[in-house]
């Protein structure tokens, strides 16, 4: 028997359809098409405000000097391999960010009742902690604020969780609705899980007063909710690790129980290599170890075991007195050319007398200003001045440097008194 | 803050049982003690091997000073996605040359498998896997946790120590239209026992006149016989005839890269546009799990991959870590041979990889630990890899010992 061509081989064996000839076109992320149409355009004053990362005055990316040093120090260290880490991580990695987040002192790692496992960054923590407590926690609701992260909401669903909402960001005062955050996480049901940002609120830079977190503290525990913090900003909002977690650790110094998500994308610019770890600080050592054994369940059906390259580098600055603080002080230069940038945009914005109250955005803290721009706003600043953000008029000031302060507040002040 | 944890109830968790035999090696003081645990490489000297590749491939990485730590898109790095589809699919795969491969970085083959089982479970029809019986420990809980539901086929034949071939097919064949059948595309874990090229072709024909969907597992492309466009030759007989496929790429074994978890998930479609769509899709998936892959161990694949020289010297280390595998088959072989040991122990040269599925059963496992400090999982899956000349007539001893004195 002569042997079939190859075409109709083809057609003999593998008639008919695509068995995904159904699979619709996902649309796209918001936050990516932003960063498709940036790319895309010509114009050569256009300025990317809607990233969430850092950028140097020149406005490009940030790679820490000591980063840089960590890693070509770890080249030479020839003893080093590439075997899979645990699944729980690298243990020193995991000891080192327990005590960046906690406090080197803290009672709650003295008393082995902290479980730290390496995630893939602060996503990764979020989504293992999710899935964590889809399974061995008794109440299946988050509460987000209004309005957070967009792919906070995405972790919380995939696990299989309810979301609900507490009022958080009040667009009069552009400042926090601490009443309708109060009534709404005091409505919230018995053992509810709540997410918290630590620090540096993404995306409207509002961070509660300690005074008011000692108030949502009190709160929380009388009513048994379950707080989750989301902790990808600490050092950006004073340049201080320490003063930045005080929120979180006002939640462990009562004793108390929670999960928190920590991340080094941006703290440390390790952006692409993924690297964060999830805590969560139980009643006892003995539910701490269990829990670390239910972790592993979650993760090993996932990816198995973290990976090791931008845990080595975590680890490598922070286990060393002198790269540890050269860290700090590169992280507050990032802070300080920030806040500088604040000041100026404000100044610009008065000086041009563009109308409204713009005192938000010295007050807001951290990466981002919410600017209060609305979404006709954004577009129109987009369309005539290749300026991008995101739809929520959420700017990130890194984006910005000295020289394009003034472009930005020549298009806001333009967006606010066109006639519409 | 009185009251008891809110994870009073949680009961504590099992080790896992491949990397549980880790945890209890490294708990042994005994100097004797051999880890034939988990599929890790160690070279003659019992050490980890990280490739001089890889080193190198590291070194020019990290001293290019104008590359940075930017986010990869959700999908990874580009160029490492384009040279992954061409290492298993081939260079010329009229598949990717017509735009119908789909492929995204995942995290090595369990991300991979995770990724690809999630979006099976949201866009197909047939919500089955059959998977072969038995197989690597994390598949049922991966694709189990991904939503589909698990079923086993006929593979191994624990009489022959080979392939129960006419039971899988048999079993396959009485799979309902559609369902998905997880396929290793060479160098079988933990059996070591691969079908022949003409058995493939049967299994193909078969799968593809019942519409069955394949989702090959390749982690060791490379390592079965030292080459790797042969070790490919599975997948690529499923994409010669036009059909569809999933596979789900590791470089863990192949390039030593571990624990830097670098792995693909390439989707092939009939079409460019379906192809497109699925990329989409997986996003989806992807984004709620982590946003986006590590950067540093898909570059250095990259980086290796696409230059010639690098890409060459790869292959000579990849075959001499083959070569080395083969020789400890052959070696443990003599040496039982030697040694009188009772039984027929061919099917240590016979199968293929990493692994040799010895046959001993768990009370013999458990009595080569207690007794010998000899690690391996209880299913008597050792890696041939953790072995080397100084070490074989220790475990000869250990297992002529076990069959011997243990039923």
């Amino acid at each position: 028997m002569e042997s079939l061509s190859t075409k109709e081989k083809t057609s003999k064996d593998c008639n008919g359809d695509s068995v995904f000839e159904n699979v619709v076109r996902a649309p796209d992320v918001p936050v990516y098409a932003v960063m498709v149409a940036y790319s895309k355009d010509p114009s050569p004053v256009k300025l990317n405000l809607g990233i969430g990362v850092y950028r140097t005055e020149d406005g490009k990316p940030h790679v820490l000097n000591v980063v840089r040093r960590v890693e070509k120090l770890l080249l030479d260290d020839v003893s080093a391999t590439k075997e899979y880490l645990p699944i729980t991580g690298m243990a020193e990695f995991n000891k080192l960010s327990a005590q960046l987040v906690f406090g080197a002192d803290s009672p709650a790692i003295k008393e082995n009742r902290v479980t730290t496992v390496q995630c893939l960054a602060g996503c990764g923590s979020l989504r293992t902690g999710a899935d964590f407590l889809a399974k061995h926690y008794h109440q299946h609701t988050v509460y987000l604020s209004q309005p957070t992260y967009g792919n906070h909401p995405n972790f919380f669903l995939a696990a299989g969780l309810t979301l609900k909402t507490y009022r958080y960001y009040d667009p009069i005062t552009r400042g926090l609705d601490f009443q309708g955050m109060l009534d709404d996480l005091g409505s919230a049901p018995s053992g509810a899980i709540v997410l918290f940002q630590v620090c540096s609120h993404n995306p409207t830079g509002v961070d509660p007063t300690l005074h008011q977190w000692e108030q949502i503290r009190q709160l929380v525990r009388s009513k048994g909710l379950l707080p989750f913090f989301d902790n990808a900003y600490q050092g950006i909002v004073s340049g201080s690790l320490d003063m930045d977690v005080q929120s979180v650790r006002m939640f462990v110094t009562d004793g108390g129980e929670c999960l928190v998500a920590h991340s080094y994308s941006k703290i440390m610019g390790l952006y692409g290599e993924r690297v964060g770890a999830l805590s969560i600080v139980c009643k006892t050592a003995d539910v701490a170890s269990r829990v670390e054994s239910q972790l592993k369940l979650v993760i090993r059906p996932i990816y198995s075991n973290p990976p090791i390259h931008g845990a080595a580098i975590v680890t490598a600055i922070l286990k060393d007195r002198e790269m540890f603080d050269e860290w700090t002080v590169e992280l507050k230069a990032m802070i300080n050319r920030i806040i500088h940038l604040r000041q100026q945009l404000l100044d610009a914005l008065r000086d041009r007398g563009t109308p409204g109250d713009w005192s938000h955005i010295t007050k807001q803290v951290g990466m981002y200003t919410f600017s209060g721009l609305n979404a006709e706003q954004v577009a129109f600043m987009a369309e005539e001045y290749h300026i991008y953000m995101s739809s929520d008029g959420r700017i990130n000031m890194a984006g910005l440097s000295a020289k394009t302060v003034p472009y930005l507040a020549d298009a806001i002040h333009s967006a606010v008194t066109r006639n519409v | 803050m009185d009251s008891s944890s809110v994870f009073a109830n949680i009961v504590r968790a099992p080790e896992d049982a491949i990397l549980g035999v880790t945890v209890a090696y490294n708990k042994d003081s005994s100097p004797d003690k051999l880890n034939l645990g988990v599929g890790a490489y160690r070279t003659e000297e019992g050490k980890p091997l990280v490739l001089k590749v890889v080193r190198r491939a590291e070194q020019m990485l990290v001293n290019d000073n104008s590359r940075v730590k930017e986010y990869l898109p959700i999908v990874g790095l580009a160029d490492f996605n384009k040279l992954s589809a061409k290492l298993i699919f081939g260079a010329d795969s009229p598949a990717i040359q017509e735009n119908r491969v789909t492929t995204v970085q995942c995290l090595s083959g369990t991300g991979s498998l995770r990724v690809g089982a999630e979006f099976l479970a949201r866009h197909y029809h047939q919500l089955t896997i059959y998977i072969p019986n038995p197989t690597w420990g994390n598949h049922t809980k991966i694709f189990g946790l991904a939503g589909l539901s698990v079923k086993a086929y006929r593979y191994y034949d624990p009489a022959t120590r080979g392939l129960d071939f006419q039971g899988l097919l048999e079993d396959l064949g009485a799979a309902p239209s559609g369902s998905i059948v997880l396929l290793h595309a060479c160098a079988h874990n933990p059996t070591g026992v691969d079908p022949t090229i003409e058995q493939w072709e049967q299994i193909r024909q078969l799968m593809r006149s019942k519409g069955l969907l394949p989702f090959f597992d390749s982690a060791y492309q490379g390592f079965a016989s030292g080459n790797l466009d042969a070790d490919a030759g599975s997948v690529r007989m499923f994409v010669a005839d036009g059909g569809e496929c999933l596979a789900a790429q590791s470089y863990a074994k192949n390039m030593g890269l571990y624990g830097e978890r670098v792995g693909a998930l390439s989707i092939v479609c009939k079409t460019a546009d379906v192809a497109s769509r699925v990329e989409s899709q997986l996003k989806l998936v992807i984004r709620p799990m982590y946003s986006n892959p590590p950067i540093h161990g898909a570059s250095i694949v990259a980086t290796i991959l696409k230059d010639r020289d690098m890409y060459n010297e790869w292959t000579v280390e990849l075959k001499a870590m083959a070569d080395r595998i083969i020789s400890m088959r052959q070696q443990l072989f003599d040496s039982l041979s030697a040694r009188g040991t009772p039984g027929d122990w061919s099917h240590i040269i016979k199968q293929i990889g990493m692994f040799t599925f010895t046959g001993l059963n768990t009370k013999q496992v458990a009595f080569m630990t207690k007794e010998y400090h000899i690690y391996m999982t209880s299913d008597g899956r050792i890696s041939m890899a953790g072995l080397s000349s100084r070490t074989v007539p220790h475990l000869t001893e250990a297992i002529h010992a076990a069959v011997t004195r243990v039923d």
